[in-house]
């Protein structure tokens, strides 16, 4: 029964089951709640992804490399913050450079840790987990106990999140999905196809390998915090442009969801492997399931979390086993 | 020379510790009563009791981000039984056990399945805090009957309040254990090598389980106390205390790789947070900034060594050319 699989790489296998996953609950949820399948929903759930993705694509590169981006969060949060806080005072700017700030913004971020990660050799746990409290309080005393509200931004800041780029029947593709999904195609493109992105899996697997092999692993992690900043920067712009009212706490836990999507994703916690399409997957599993609890009639919302981390812990065994029985097939047939 | 540095590491926080105290009290001349110094642990308290449960963890090369969430949900069940009508006596002994139970479940999947404990605590810490707010939603309970209250916020002996004894006497019990038993002994040896730990006969995943175990009793009494203390719980109560509890731990030189650490360094750590945090509020220093305070102290507390070495191995370089 198996046999037909053995020709299918683990990973893609490993996509496949993920797939099949978020079927099954698609439908499980369609079967629960009237009009479910409907465009309004689908794109409820776009505009909602369309935040997430960013951050966990850069979280995925940070993880390849065997570390971890505890800040991201606090970085959506400034980015979506002080840009939006710039708009109130300079609204004739333009669209394109607004979003060039916030990358520029979160990559910034992003180099903080980076250096202190590659070049000070601090762990990146402890790196980020600092960098998760000391960007925060920037961001709170900068505020001074100030909200940027939609009054403050421009008009078409304001219209952003409802610009369509194309409709089928009554589904309607959002410039924010669009910007979203480019981002996660560039990087799928890059890692898949371009040699110079092979570093990252090379330093994630074996870092002395990938010295010994010539790889200036330093500045593959610098990179790869750099990226992951400037994605959470982007994140931050499409979070200003879906809600419009920014408070300090923007961006609270998006840390934690992040890495969610990533291991559901199937991304290595010990590096060097995992796919950028895992990861979209696993972001788009990890907010359906967030986002049609809310709308589930028979158990409250409350229960979200509480099935969140239980499939997290699915996902993460599944995939334990998979790759342990595949060893072991290819142990045998070797 | 491991030994000599470890030594020179907890030299280095006393100096820091002495230093804030020093400072504090020359700022604040309340600083040094000791209804101050009783209220400085008294605020953390359940902070500093996991901290010590998380030392052994993150010596034995293991992580728990769980620790909040089980704290939170032995609170909640707490509430939730007593509101039912179970004597709150009898509801704190299943709470422990509620936390015995977490901590196991953590363990199952840490040493049997061999997830990585990073992965694993972070999914229970969603589903734990998950488990306590289907059982609050938003509520809040209070109601609680008046001695509960009174153990954790009045005197339990002399001045002192519960929650301080507590951490006394298991800063002894598990500071005696960690460095003069057998047990504390494999708790290093496996922080260092689990795989030669493994192959030298150490029962590694039954040494893991009982201090995940360990880690989520800890936590279950940590999270009763606050409880007690705030004679209230809510489905967030103790929300992101993990990161200070790990701060604090890391501080204390006990290193994230596993394997090097001590309980005397993660007490000067949690003398020298308390202090600062205690100094700061009373010249007016709010939370935001103390918790920044402290994060730079934490990737100081690595970055300072570290770049100290380089340079001495430079030095090394110059010289041997």
């Amino acid at each position: 029964m198996i046999k037909p699989f053995r020709r299918l790489h683990p990973q893609t296998l490993r996509i496949l089951a993920l797939a099949i996953v978020l079927m099954l609950t698609i439908l499980f949820f369609a079967s629960q709640i009237d009009g479910y399948l409907s465009p309004r929903m689908i794109n409820r759930i776009a505009t909602s992804v369309a935040v997430i993705l960013p951050i966990a694509i850069g979280q995925a590169m940070v993880v390849m490399t065997r570390n971890i981006d505890l800040s991201v969060g606090s970085v959506v949060g400034i980015a979506a913050y002080l840009i939006g806080d710039y708009l109130g005072t300079h609204p004739d700017i333009h669209p394109v450079m607004v979003v060039v700030m916030a990358l520029g913004l979160g990559a910034f971020c992003g180099a903080i840790n980076g250096a202190l990660v590659a070049y000070g050799r601090v762990p990146s746990i402890i790196v980020t987990l600092g960098t998760l409290a000391l960007f925060r309080t920037y961001l709170v005393e900068y505020s001074g106990a100030r909200s940027i509200t939609t009054s403050g931004l421009p008009q078409w800041l304001v219209n952003l999140p409802q610009v369509t780029i194309f409709s089928i029947g009554s589904f309607d593709m959002r410039l924010t999905v669009a910007m979203s999904l480019a981002a996660a195609i560039v990087f799928w493109v890059a890692l898949s196809r371009l040699r110079v992105a092979r570093k990252f899996y090379a330093v994630g697997s074996n870092p002395d390998a990938a010295v010994v092999a010539g790889i200036n692993s330093s500045l593959v992690v610098f990179t790869s915090f750099v990226l992951s900043g400037m994605l959470a920067g982007l994140a931050g712009f499409i979070f200003l442009a879906k809600f419009g009212n920014i408070t300090v706490v923007a961006g609270l836990g998006f840390e934690l969801k992040s890495v969610a999507a990533v291991v559901v994703g199937g991304v290595n916690i010990f590096g060097g492997s995992g796919s950028i399409l895992g990861v979209v997957l696993g972001t788009v599993l990890v907010d359906t399931i967030d986002n049609s609890l809310t709308r589930w009639a028979i158990v409250s919302e409350f229960w979200r979390d509480a099935l969140l981390g239980m499939l997290i812990m699915v996902a993460v065994a599944t995939d334990t086993f998979m790759t342990r029985s595949f060893g072991r097939m290819k142990g045998k047939s070797g | 020379m491991m030994l000599a540095r470890l030594k020179s590491w907890e030299g280095l926080l006393l100096i820091i510790l002495i230093v804030t105290v020093l400072a504090n009290a020359a700022l604040a001349p309340q600083f040094l009563t000791l209804q101050n110094q009783i209220n400085l642990f008294q605020l953390s308290i359940e902070k500093i009791i996991v901290a010590l449960a998380m030392t052994f963890i993150i010596i034995n090369a293991e992580i728990d981000l769980s620790v909040a969430s089980i704290m939170g949900l032995a609170a909640c069940t707490f509430g939730v039984l007593v509101e039912n009508g179970t004597p709150a006596g009898f509801a704190i002994i299943l709470c422990l056990m509620l936390g015995v139970l977490a901590g196991a479940f953590n363990a199952f999947w840490i040493a049997y399945v061999q997830i990585p404990s990073l992965v694993v605590t972070l999914a229970m810490l969603i589903m734990y805090r998950g488990i306590a707010r289907v059982l609050l939603e938003d509520r809040g309970i209070n109601g609680f009957p008046q001695w509960f209250g009174d153990l954790g916020q009045k005197a339990f002996l002399g001045p002192f309040p519960l929650g301080l004894f507590i951490f006394l006497v298991l800063l002894i019990v598990l500071g005696l254990v960690l460095h003069r038993t057998g047990f504390g002994r494999l708790v290093y040896v496996i922080g260092t090598n689990a795989e030669v730990a493994r192959f030298s006969g150490v029962r590694v995943a039954r040494v893991k389980t009982i201090l995940f175990i360990l880690s989520g009793v800890i936590s279950a009494l940590a999270g009763l106390l606050y409880a007690a203390r705030l004679a209230s719980v809510r489905g967030d109560a103790a929300t992101g205390f993990e990161l200070d509890i790990i701060t604090m731990v890391l501080l204390g030189g006990v290193s994230i790789f596993g394997g090097r650490g001590s309980i005397i360094g993660v007490l000067f750590s949690i003398l020298i947070v308390l202090n600062l945090r205690n100094g700061m509020a009373l010249m007016n220093i709010t939370g935001h900034i103390q918790t920044a305070v402290i994060g730079v102290l934490l990737i100081m507390s690595v970055l300072g060594p570290n770049l100290a070495e380089r340079a001495k191995s430079l030095g090394k370089a110059k010289a041997a050319a």
